[in-house]
């Protein structure tokens, strides 16, 4: 179970084989099934252009908020592993903003746990977003 | 003393991010801390009303009848942006 929050830009595809390869004792032979999320920064919100994006979080608690939804879908599902990797700052369009990733022996659980994390992060997570637009700046809700 | 945390969209319309705050007896939970807070005036009044913000109490998702007495630091956030 990994959860990380950090500033600097990331590619989900290596962050993803190197998480596989540190985890290869716990997977290997085992994990019958990953399932990936990968969220993007789009470049449009509610009909009009989004030019970039500020994302702020509150230290130490979100990543506690994440931790315990992790340990919640253990919890629920029978999986081997979980993964969340979290931006925060300024973003622009078509950066990752977050990474879940989920790995259990046959396909249900890591459905399953895969999407209850991205909703739980999306709506309950301390993360809180302001689109930056031609017409100016606002702060939205997640969801 | 509290140490009290704004994020988001309060940051700019309060123009702070934190503050101490020495909380009297009086005030005994969240409903009282945000009744002391809008005692303020202006943006503060309207900004803080209870059903426009979130609050934490020592990173602990809160209520308004959640204790604040003894509470190390309390985050205020904005559910209502805009």
């Amino acid at each position: 179970m990994t959860v990380r929050v950090q500033q600097d830009v990331f590619d989900p595809w290596r962050e993803l084989a190197a998480h596989e390869t540190a985890q290869v004792e716990r997977l290997a032979g085992q994990a019958g099934a990953a399932v990936v999320f990968v969220g993007r920064m789009r470049d449009f919100s509610h009909g009009t252009p989004v030019t970039a994006m500020r994302l702020e979080h509150y230290s130490g608690m979100t990543e506690a908020y994440l931790e315990k939804i992790s340990i919640e879908a253990c919890t629920r599902w029978e999986l081997l592993d979980t993964l969340i990797l979290h931006r925060f700052g300024s973003l622009q369009p078509d950066d990752p903003i977050v990474l879940v990733a989920a790995w259990s022996a046959h396909r249900d659980a890591a459905f399953a746990a895969t999407r209850y994390l991205i909703d739980e992060l999306k709506t309950r997570a301390p993360f809180w977003k302001q689109e930056q637009t031609p017409a100016g700046n606002r702060w939205v809700q997640p969801g | 003393m509290a140490r009290i945390l704004y994020f988001a969209y309060l940051v700019d319309k309060l123009g702070r991010a934190a503050e101490d705050l020495p909380l009297p007896a009086e005030v005994a939970d969240v409903r009282g801390l945000l009744a002391l807070l809008r005692k303020r005036g202006g943006i503060w009044e309207k900004a803080l009303a209870e059903d426009r913000v979130q609050v934490l109490v020592n990173k602990q998702f809160a209520s308004l009848d959640t204790p604040v007495t003894g509470a190390q630091e309390i985050a205020i956030v904005s559910n209502a942006p805009g």
